[in-house]
């Protein structure tokens, strides 16, 4: 924990209330999300007891299977699962991005919405116990089915990437935004957590937090179940079903069943809206809008791909080689995610400053028609120096950027305990003499410089994958699909 | 030196794909891969030399150009890099930024983000220096340029780390965030490991420690005896902190010292810690230490430049710093565990990566970051932190996932501190 993510939460449990760490909103929150709070039945990984889904607040479906351990009736629920979370997904391709000529893009994409990392985590074994079903052979399933799974492996795995918007799990989400005055582990409550932003009339902070401790009131958000629920009334709901014995009497088990469940994911729905009306309060920051454009981007393609039939495979796990990749694609997001953060937020931008890696200053001299000779061509190179009482921890030679000049990159030339001196380059013009009216910052200006944002880092070089070398086990043998694909070790 | 000849005997024999070689801190790793680039150059073999570190590689250059002037080194290089002196003033040595250019050398050493670059050309026989630094998707994009390697690196230091945390690969032979030894020998676990039983850096009084602590079940002794390695110091103290006084003269007496400051829960930079560390440093340098060792029988002054102080973290480090600028010690080098690994010292003071916290996390914890701190001098050791830490260890037992299919590393972080401060609180001032 940071020094200022700390002093805001003893702040919030001074005042009562959570307190902002970031002054706009860092993740895009669509217009239309898809919010789905999944309920998992207890001693089986990932068996589907219930899921409430929906894109409106109004406009949740509640979907219960009967009998959770019967293998059909699982799956006719994924399939029921599958039927709105499809048409959710077709309906982000209708539209075309206008704005983006060089290639296709869709102008939307979908945004799944989860109550915690449970619900993430139940997204991805849901999608790896389904997507390798097939529709045809020993064990059929519906044809959406294994269509389902391909997208919530997607989903899930885009998930991992730093800045990505498309599967997000609230508590986390809100987390980012603001902190309060319980500990991590309580924040992943999204009752408590809510408690905490936006207690109600007459309460504060804790009191809320405390109400929602209660299952009673606030049941689990899931897919974990209350055990005194899955006692009392899930085991005799199940156990009624189980002994109807004429149609009638199941359907009357199936609705007593249903009535319980709804009582249990009602409560997390409106908490689930709730939040999203909280982060939509918040006006979002510049770089959010790219960010989701890169999410819409890796969704057109997949879906091209998915309809064309030329979607890679989903393995269960990734090569050596494609291993490396991923990993070498997920830092990279992370560096960037984490600059365009700073220079978004100026109090993102103080965790920088309090770390030495960023500062803000004044500017005492400045010559801005300097001009490096020293190359084959001579280049406009004004100096800047900057006065700043922060504890600037630079070194010479590291690049900078100010939020207010993006297109402007800034070498670190020396550093003191007083003063850094910055050599600016780009972004003042065509002149090689004259720099652009503004684009040098002048004496007397207040300037912040922090880490650069979108400095072209080039992906590393990887062997293919038939060259993997023999350190890594040699090439992996090449997959060939079959009946048995979707038995897992244990089952 | 019977154990480098079995290795070399080991990595020139036509047999085997490579050869692992454990290294105990300051056990003659470097000696070991200048030796064997030779042997392997004189013999005619082209060779690539793999390093982690710029700093890394000019060292090796040097040392390896100084011991033999007649051979062909080519140093691979970044367009951004600037030659170092010491590497420019053997006129054996071409540096280049294209492979092309050093194609014709014996020798060709780079780091190892360099050689991943590298697309054509393949060497019959490479080093890799610090490979458990390495991480192994690094060691995936180097290793197609060579057939057969031999992989040389300290097991204890740190870990090679990664700036996300995903569990996604946990348990996967090849797991990227994994050191590449540790995924080399996981596919190749027939491959000969060596290791370098002595080590000729740490005094008797610091090796059995360290050893215990973090090499449970690899042991190494020291190689030289009690009466070789003395420290005096050549002034006497005159008023100063008396605790400082008696911390200074118990390491000088038996080689380590805990400074124990009243137990507190702090921020990172303790103000009061970063004190102690300064007024440590600055008595020291003030008594005139003067070590007597294997080296230098007749003793050699413990200059600043032979002092080093290590930390946790980088506001740690520049807080230490900065209360050090202006005094005498101003120029005694101040890092973090992650730069100082593999650097030598005669004394070091080192501010425990536990003292004032309120938790023990795993980054914390972690048994490579201790080992670091403890293991870079040739004479003695302060410790610095303040008390109770032993109660916060029992208090916060690793609580780290274990995930299936991935083997248990030893030392545990946990227990190694636990060893390291029961020998430590013997020694408190």
């Amino acid at each position: 924990m940071s020094i200022l993510t700390a002093l805001a939460r003893a702040e919030a449990v001074e005042s009562g209330r959570a307190q902002p760490l970031t002054t706009v909103r860092h993740t895009h929150i669509a217009e239309k999300p898809l919010v789905l709070v999944p309920l998992a039945l207890a001693g089986e990984a990932a068996a589907p007891l219930a899921a409430m889904v929906g894109t409106g607040r109004d406009a949740g479906r509640l979907l219960v299977v009967a009998n959770p351990r019967d293998r059909t009736q699982r799956f006719q629920f994924v399939a029921q699962l599958a039927r709105v979370v499809l048409a959710y997904v077709d309906g982000c391709s209708r539209t075309v991005d206008t704005g983006q000529t060089s290639k296709l893009r869709y102008a939307e994409a979908p945004q799944v919405l989860v109550p915690n990392r449970g619900g993430i985590e139940f997204i991805r074994l849901l999608g790896r116990s389904t997507r390798f079903r097939r529709p045809y052979g020993p064990h059929p399933v519906h044809r959406t089915v294994p269509l389902l799974g391909q997208w919530l492996t997607f989903l899930r795995e885009r998930s991992d990437h730093p800045g990505s918007g498309m599967l997000l799990a609230l508590t986390e989400v809100l987390g980012e935004h603001w902190a309060t005055g319980q500990s991590g582990l309580e924040d992943a409550n999204l009752a408590a957590l809510l408690g905490w932003i936006d207690p109600p009339a007459g309460l504060d902070g804790a009191a809320a937090a405390e109400i929602a401790e209660d299952p009673l009131r606030w049941p689990p958000a899931g897919p974990s179940t209350d055990p005194t629920f899955d006692n009392e009334v899930l085991a005799p709901a199940l156990a009624a079903y189980a002994r109807a014995a004429d149609e009638q009497a199941k359907s009357r088990a199936e609705a007593a069943l249903s009535a319980a469940v709804a009582e249990q994911v009602e409560p997390t729905w409106g908490l689930m809206w709730r939040a999203v009306d909280l982060l939509r309060a918040r006006r979002a920051g510049a770089s959010v809008e790219a960010r989701w454009a890169v999410d819409r981007d890796v969704f057109t393609m997949y879906h091209m791909s998915l309809a064309e039939g030329t979607a890679l495979p989903q393995p269960r796990r990734d090569s050596a080689v494609a291993a490396a990749g991923r990993l070498d694609r997920l830092e990279r997001e992370q560096a960037r995610y984490e600059a365009q953060r700073a220079l978004d937020d100026p109090l993102i931008m103080a965790e920088f400053r309090l770390s030495g890696e960023a500062f803000t200053g004044t500017v005492v001299s400045a010559s801005p028609n300097r001009v490096d000779t020293s190359g084959k061509k001579a280049a406009l190179r004004p100096h800047i120096t900057v006065q700043t009482d922060d504890p600037v921890r630079l070194e010479p030679g590291a690049l900078l950027v100010s939020p207010t000049r993006l297109a402007q990159q800034a070498m670190v030339v020396s550093v003191s305990s007083v003063d850094v001196v910055l050599e600016l380059s780009k972004g003042m013009g065509r002149s090689t003499k004259q720099p652009a009216p503004g684009s040098v910052p002048e004496v007397g200006e207040v300037v912040t410089y922090g880490p650069v944002s979108d400095a072209y880092q080039p992906p590393g070089r990887f062997p293919a994958r038939e060259e993997t070398p023999w350190t890594h086990g040699g090439p992996p043998p090449d997959y060939q699909p079959t009946d048995s694909d979707a038995a897992e070790d244990w089952s | 030196m019977t154990i480098i000849d079995d290795i070399l005997a080991d990595f020139g024999s036509a047999a085997g794909r490579g050869v692992v070689v454990d290294s105990p801190p300051g056990a003659g790793k470097s000696t070991l891969v200048v030796r064997a680039a030779r042997t392997m150059a004189e013999a005619g073999e082209r060779l690539m030399v793999v390093a982690q570190t710029n700093e890394q590689v000019d060292d090796l250059i040097d040392r390896l150009a100084t011991a033999a002037p007649g051979l062909e080194i080519g140093r691979l290089s970044a367009s951004t890099y600037v030659p170092a002196q010491r590497v420019i003033k053997h006129g054996s040595v071409t540096v280049s930024g294209a492979v092309s250019d050093v194609q014709t050398s014996a020798v060709v050493i780079g780091t190892a983000a360099k050689w991943a670059t590298v697309t054509e050309g393949t060497w019959e026989r490479a080093i890799v220096d610090e490979a458990y630094q390495m991480r192994s998707d690094m060691l995936l994009r180097v290793a197609g340029r060579f057939t057969r390697g031999l992989f040389v690196g300290d097991p204890g230091q740190l870990d090679p780390f990664s700036v996300v945390a995903v569990e996604r690969w946990a348990g996967l032979s090849w797991d990227p965030m994994q050191s590449a030894v540790a995924v080399l020998l996981r596919h190749n676990p027939d491959l000969p490991v060596h290791r370098l039983p002595v080590s000729w850096r740490l005094p008797p009084s610091a090796a059995s420690v360290v050893s215990a602590a973090f090499y449970p079940f690899t042991p190494f002794e020291a190689g030289t005896r009690p009466e070789d390695r003395r420290l005096e110091f050549s002034v006497r103290a005159i008023g100063g902190d008396p605790l400082v006084d008696a911390t200074l003269e118990t390491a000088r007496r038996t080689g380590w010292a805990l400074h124990e400051l009243p137990a507190r829960h702090t921020v990172r930079t303790d103000r009061e810690a970063v004190a102690a560390i300064a007024t440590i440093v600055v008595n020291l340098l003030r008594r005139g230490p003067i070590a007597y060792s294997e080296h230098a029988p007749d003793g050699r002054p413990v200059t600043a430049d032979r002092v080093a102080v290590g930390a946790a973290h980088r506001d740690q480090v520049a807080a230490i710093r900065q209360a050090l600028a202006d005094t005498v010690a101003s120029d005694v080098t101040v890092d973090t565990a992650n730069r100082l690994q593999g650097r030598e010292y005669d004394v070091t003071v080192i501010l425990h990566p536990l003292s004032g916290r309120r938790d023990a996390s795993a980054f914390h914890l972690e048994a490579g970051r201790l080992c670091v701190l403890a293991s870079r001098h040739r004479h003695a050791c302060v410790v610095v932190a303040r008390a109770g830490i032993a109660e916060l260890l029992d208090t916060h037992p690793s609580a780290e996932p274990v995930h299936l299919n991935v083997p248990v590393r030893f030392p545990d972080g946990w227990e190694a501190n636990q060893a390291m401060l029961a020998h430590l609180s013997t020694m408190a001032a």
